[in-house]
């Protein structure tokens, strides 16, 4: 098949439009965290630091960084652990049922957010009596990030095969060290993605956590939405828009460095 | 759920050296009991978190609450479901929230196929990189910091208006836009990834049988990129039927079935009608993956 050059320059001129169309309402934010006028108007007006040394000082944004990095962080290490098991026992094992808990693992995620919010709400405070607190955001939360470590780690599995665990077990290794020395080593990138993408999602996450975070815990999104309706807190969350920017840069970057490993290594 | 084969053939060898202890020996030896201890873990955690959450949802549908004490009423009723069927309000929005996320589909792959194309297929290695750099970025952003953008951008002396193009304002177009905006890349990955399995040689090969470029890529491009197309198709609906968040930041008045299910469980206080009106996206989405579940795209997810 070959495309004529004019396809390839309509094709390009296409991609990097739509490219430039998706950054521009982020370059937007960046520009009016510098803009004087509280209103966020078009053009700016000029350029100040006020918002920033506001944001800066603003104990609420920084109470709710620290309760979403803590909730992202223990989401991420029972995502690891239950994903992993179902990854190992789905991809080197069959059963009765296997479709099922394989779709019971996407259910999550594929049903709308606000299903699994007011079910979990429901189920918390109907079933178990619990107050809604930390604790119930991070039950929320591992549970949908369950299946990016699930995934990440079939995948891997898949292209690993059994051969090298073979041959463990043949030299006489038992089934726990060749997990240990053989199969865990060969997951880690794996499981550094599947860590990653479940730490984004669930630091992430607004919809399913304000059915779950009741007047317990606030995330930073759930400190974003209550704050950006407030004319004069909206710079600041306008700043701290500004820093998540930046900061969504850092995993890409890793996830990059990770695959170019990947590559070197194969 | 009883282990019936295993992928590893049944005689183990003899055991020697420090594998010989009792708990090594007994797991090699019984494929079921590693199974079931690998398994026993996350699926309590995902039935007792979740299936019992859900179960509980469609129970408390069937119950109703007191007019004068605001308390709920455990006995049976489909009062909520008739509800449903004869207010005009909920057939609307019902209808509303289906047509918004199928735009939204619909507008992200007809945007996705031809940049997944042209970043797996035409752009030169170094260039496919960066591109899948550039389109990851974003989504890895915060999803309210991207409809947050999206309301300075479309308000009032914002942007749009700055443009002379003219800012459709706050309302359904806004909202169109703004889920279109959020879930493209999500679209665009399994496009690509489905894309970049598609070998090189066989488009050639294709080509050099005579095929033109358009029957090239409709009878062989195409169906290969199904299972993407559907992933990414999946992801968007969904995420689109369920966010009432971009509704209220963009939305103006138009709500759809995730406000009407938050304002009913939360402010409204009629948790059994906020669980039925729930019912709606399940059915939905159960229906939809059912019919896709043959095209594999779920393994794509």
């Amino acid at each position: 098949m070959t495309l004529s050059p004019h396809a390839r320059k309509l094709l390009a001129v296409l991609t990097f439009g739509v490219l430039a169309l998706i950054y521009l309402p982020l370059l937007v934010v960046v520009a009016n965290s510098v803009n004087p006028s509280q209103a966020m108007t078009w053009p700016p007006d000029g350029v100040t630091f006020e918002w920033w040394r506001r944001a800066a000082h603003s104990s609420g944004a920084r109470e709710a960084l620290v309760t979403s990095l803590q909730v992202a962080a223990i989401a991420t290490l029972l995502a690891l652990l239950l994903g992993t098991l179902l990854a190992l026992a789905l991809q080197r094992y069959s059963f009765f049922g296997k479709n099922s808990v394989n779709l019971l693992v996407i259910l999550p995620i594929a049903l709308p957010g606000v299903v699994t919010g007011i079910a979990l709400n429901n189920g918390f405070r109907g079933i178990l009596g619990v107050d809604l607190s930390l604790w119930t955001i991070v039950v929320a939360h591992a549970t949908f990030c369950i299946v990016t470590v699930f995934n990440n780690v079939q995948a891997r599995l898949r292209r690993m095969g059994t051969s090298l665990e073979e041959a463990s077990a043949d030299l006489g290794a038992g089934v726990l060290t060749t997990f240990r020395l053989v199969t865990l080593p060969q997951l880690r990138s794996a499981l550094l993605a599947g860590g990653m993408l479940a730490f984004a999602l669930s630091f992430d996450e607004i919809i399913v956590t304000t059915f779950t975070a009741g007047n317990g815990a606030t995330t930073l999104p759930i400190w974003i939405l209550n704050n950006m309706f407030r004319p004069n807190q909206a710079p600041v969350v306008n700043v701290v828009a500004v820093v998540l920017i930046v900061f969504s840069i850092l995993p890409v970057w890793l996830a990059q460095r990770l695959s170019s490993d990947v590559e070197a290594v194969r | 759920m009883a282990a019936t084969s295993t992928e590893q053939p049944a005689p183990a060898p003899a055991l020697r050296g420090p594998a010989a202890r009792p708990g090594s020996r007994l797991l090699h030896r019984w494929v079921w009991l590693r199974l079931s201890l690998l398994l026993s873990g996350p699926l309590a955690w995902m039935l007792l978190v979740y299936v019992v959450a859900l179960a509980a949802l469609l129970i408390t549908s069937l119950w109703s609450v007191d007019s004068l004490s605001s308390q709920i009423d455990h006995a049976w009723t489909l009062d909520n479901f008739r509800t449903l069927l004869e207010n005009e309000v909920y057939r609307k929005v019902a209808f509303r929230t289906v047509a918004v996320a199928l735009t939204v589909t619909v507008v992200d792959v007809a945007i996705a196929l031809p940049i997944a194309f042209y970043m797996a297929k035409v752009a030169s290695p170094r260039a496919r990189r960066m591109l899948v750099v550039a389109v990851l970025t974003p989504l890895w952003a915060s999803y309210l910091v991207k409809v947050f953008a999206w309301r300075v951008v479309l308000s009032e002396g914002g942007l749009a208006d700055w443009t002379h193009l003219g800012s459709p304002g706050y309302g359904l177009t806004a909202v169109i836009l703004t889920q279109s905006y959020i879930w493209l890349p999500y679209v665009i990955l399994p496009i690509f990834a489905a894309l970049e399995r598609v070998p090189d040689s066989l488009l050639e090969a294709a080509g050099d049988l005579g095929a033109p470029t358009g029957m090239v890529l409709r009878s062989i491009v195409l169906p290969l990129l199904v299972p993407g197309i559907v992933a990414g198709a999946i992801f968007s609906f969904s995420l689109t039927m369920g966010d009432y968040i971009t509704v209220n930041i963009v939305g103006g008045a138009n709500q759809m079935l995730g406000n009407l299910i938050f304002i009913n469980a939360g402010a409204a206080n009629n948790l059994p009608l906020a669980a039925a009106i729930a019912m709606i996206p399940i059915v939905v989405m159960l229906v939809l993956l059912t019919a896709i579940r043959r095209t594999g795209a779920l393994e794509n997810l």
